[in-house]
């Protein structure tokens, strides 16, 4: 059944699908990738920041990326609670911190999961917004209008956060304690004040993220579990830490899951992620763009 | 694991004033089962639970069963099949309950179909699907209206058929009920000469569908068979809408799980129009019986408290004829001998609130009650118009038909 325009359809709705996976990814590269703290309940954030955006949508009938910009603040001020709440209970007792951190962030995925639950119910839940539901016709191909704008989304969202991370002194300072917490220490700097607030810009992130998840497709209170793989490969492969290597991982990902549902079979797709994985880390280590 | 006994039974009894003191002297009748509290099953079992506790409590209002009171064990199976084996040895060696109810779903009561043939015990099936077909337990018997294994889908490809179709493309869930779905529709299309063009199964969690549907198209099928989970159902009709499925198709849909849930309904809305869905239970005039009425009454107003599935006419008046079914049985024979009450099952036909019910040996259905009905004239977010007649035209069966098929999908869509 191959043809070139099935081929090409792939790659195109296989790019869109990978701008997405790098918007929801972006913030576990801060939060893992930088900061080293074993963020497991990334995803659930995630989906908790698109339940926020449901009950904007619904109650208020406000667009869906309008209500992520404007519960970003909350996430923000929820990851500051949050990493401090880890630091003092894990992180500054000792060195097997990231052990025992996984099953802290374990325990806020389930709770976040089980307030959701409470809270909306376990059905399903959508928004509406003039651009879901409806595509672009180019030739014979049509492309999903919500593909779209999570695509221009995930393209702002990555180039801000890498410029933000590269180019302001508060950007500098937190790759510099990725680097080495201790020399910051010793240079009159608090590591971290400076890992909280990341952590909190990770987390803010998410609001807009999580805007494009519940754009992209339904939500329900379990989802988180369906990301936990998906984010944490494209984070390893990218390199640890890196926003733009997150980005192009993420588009390779997109794509050739794209091209395996459409040409070779969806039941190969989860397989996808995680070979790929190994094949980069095989070749490179350190990931596509590690440091 | 979390424990919940059911007590709510005995205000009713209180209020009605019969039956309280013979509840005070004798131990309880417990009925133990598992349900999908949470996880992707539990807006079905929820939804399924809560049309038993109607039963239970209008059963305890009418003096229990031999004069004891019912009450439920239940157990959160967190929709997963690695969960039920250990729930039910609890409830059998544990909780020593007196009879079993299945967890709503295939995938949560496969694994424990084992262990209560080896055991010898009753086991009422909730909506699984050709879970006895291997094992062979004489004393299971399903609520689902789904009849002979083959019926779901010949009774779908009867009406492409009849609409032009010739050759058809299987769009199936990489789990337990889809593939045994796809199993059957292979079947019946190979016997009837109906050529495969395009057959994909698909992981759980899959993101995005567009990809997919784009290679369905290409495939240019006329009958589209789609056996789904809820969680892909959605984006599957979304990705039909935004990328198409091409004129030819004549029929589209079939065995969607998901598109029974009020919630999914008024998310998809307008989407859903012309797709031809299963069900077992629809607001049309062919599908009232003794106390159907009175039953919704109560689940309306109780599903609101519960926040459970607002209409809830897929499971939760079936749960209810579980419990009608062991009612009759018990009271019948007298007792809660397990053989005994399973003897009679198999020998009557059943009065409930979703019709008559007589099962075959295999303990599903004598024969089919499964509707295959078509969505039409459905407005975007509206949940209350599906309590109206006419929004999901009954196509099949024959006697509760309410309408013909529109054909072609793109026709049907507008």
């Amino acid at each position: 059944m191959f043809s070139i325009d099935l081929l090409l359809g792939a790659v195109v709705l296989g790019v869109l699908l990978g701008c997405f996976y790098a918007a929801v990814s972006v913030g576990l590269s801060v939060s893992f990738g930088l900061l080293d703290v074993p963020h497991v309940a990334h995803p659930a954030f995630l989906v908790l920041a698109s339940y926020g955006v449901y009950q904007l949508n619904e109650s208020y009938d406000i667009d869906p990326l309008l209500a992520g910009l404007a519960i970003t603040p909350l996430f923000f001020l929820f990851g500051l609670l949050a990493y401090r709440t880890y630091h003092e209970t894990f992180e500054k007792r000792g060195s097997d911190a990231a052990v025992r951190g996984i099953a802290f962030f374990f325990g806020i995925a389930f709770i976040i999961e089980v307030l959701i639950i409470l809270q909306f119910g376990v059905d399903q839940r959508s928004v509406t917004a003039t651009y879901i539901g409806k595509s672009w016709r180019f030739g014979e191909m049509r492309i999903p209008i919500r593909q779209l704008v999570a695509f221009a989304v995930a393209l702002t969202l990555t180039a801000l956060l890498a410029v933000y991370l590269s180019k302001t002194f508060m950007g500098r300072a937190i790759r510099a304690v990725a680097q080495d917490e201790e020399a910051l220490r010793l240079m009159g700097a608090n590591p971290v004040r400076i890992k909280q607030y990341a952590f909190g810009i990770a987390t803010a992130v998410l609001g807009i993220a999580g805007a494009l998840l519940i754009i992209v497709a339904p939500v329900e209170p379990t989802l988180d579990r369906a990301y936990i793989g998906r984010t944490f490969c494209v984070v390893v492969m990218a390199g640890l830490g890196s926003i733009s290597g997150t980005l192009i991982a993420a588009i390779i990902l997109g794509v050739a899951e794209s091209i395996v549902l459409t040409l070779f079979g969806a039941s190969w797709a989860p397989a996808i992620s995680f070979a790929m994985l190994l094949g980069v880390l095989a070749v490179r280590p350190q990931g596509l763009l590690g440091r | 694991m979390k424990r919940r006994t059911f007590l709510g039974g005995a205000m009713a009894v209180a209020v009605v004033g019969h039956g309280s003191s013979a509840f005070a002297q004798q131990p309880p009748i417990k009925i133990g089962m598992s349900m999908p509290q949470t996880g992707g099953l539990a807006g079905g079992g929820k939804a399924s639970l809560l049309g038993i506790e109607i039963w239970r409590d209008d059963v305890n209002a009418k003096g229990g069963l031999l004069g004891r009171k019912v009450e439920l064990v239940v157990y959160d199976d967190k929709s997963s099949a690695s969960e039920t084996p250990a729930i039910y040895a609890k409830l059998v060696d544990v909780d020593k309950v007196d009879l079993l109810f299945a967890p709503y779903a295939t995938v949560p009561t496969a694994p424990i179909m084992p262990f209560v043939k080896q055991r010898g015990l009753l086991l009422m099936g909730n909506f699984s699907f050709q879970v006895n077909s291997k094992v062979g337990h004489d004393m299971w018997f399903n609520n689902a209206p789904w009849g002979p294994a083959d019926s779901w889908a010949a009774s779908f490809l009867d009406l492409a058929q009849k609409a032009g179709g010739k050759n058809m493309a299987l769009l199936t869930a990489d789990q337990e009920f889809a593939q045994n779905l796809a199993l059957t529709a292979r079947d019946v299309a190979k016997k009837r000469n109906i050529p495969v063009v395009f057959d994909q199964v698909y992981p759980p969690n899959t993101v995005e569908f567009s990809s997919i549907i784009r290679a369905l198209n290409a495939a240019k099928p006329d009958i589209v068979y789609v056996a789904s989970y809820p969680p892909d159902s959605a984006g599957i009709l979304r990705a039909v809408n935004e990328i198409g499925v091409g004129d030819n198709v004549k029929i589209f849909g079939g065995g969607m799980v998901g598109l029974q849930f009020a919630a999914v309904m008024s998310n998809l809305g307008s989407l859903l129009n012309g797709v031809v869905n299963y069900n077992t239970w629809l607001p049309e005039k062919s599908m009232y019986f003794e106390g159907t009425k009175e039953f919704f009454d109560k689940y309306t107003k109780r599903a609101i408290e519960a926040k459970v599935d607002p209409l809830g006419y897929y499971l939760a008046p079936f749960g209810y004829a579980m419990g009608q079914m062991i009612e009759a049985a018990v009271n019948s024979t007298k007792s809660l001998d397990q053989k005994g009450i399973a003897k009679y099952l198999r020998e009557n036909e059943h009065k409930t609130i979703v019709g008559p019910i007589a099962f075959a040996a295999d303990g599903e259905r004598k024969e089919t009650a499964t509707l295959q009905a078509q969505f039409r004239g459905v407005k975007d977010k509206d949940i209350e118009q599906f309590r109206s007649p006419g929004k999901q035209v009954i196509l099949f069966p024959e006697k509760l038909k309410t309408g013909e098929l529109i054909s072609p999908f793109e026709a049907a869509r507008k």
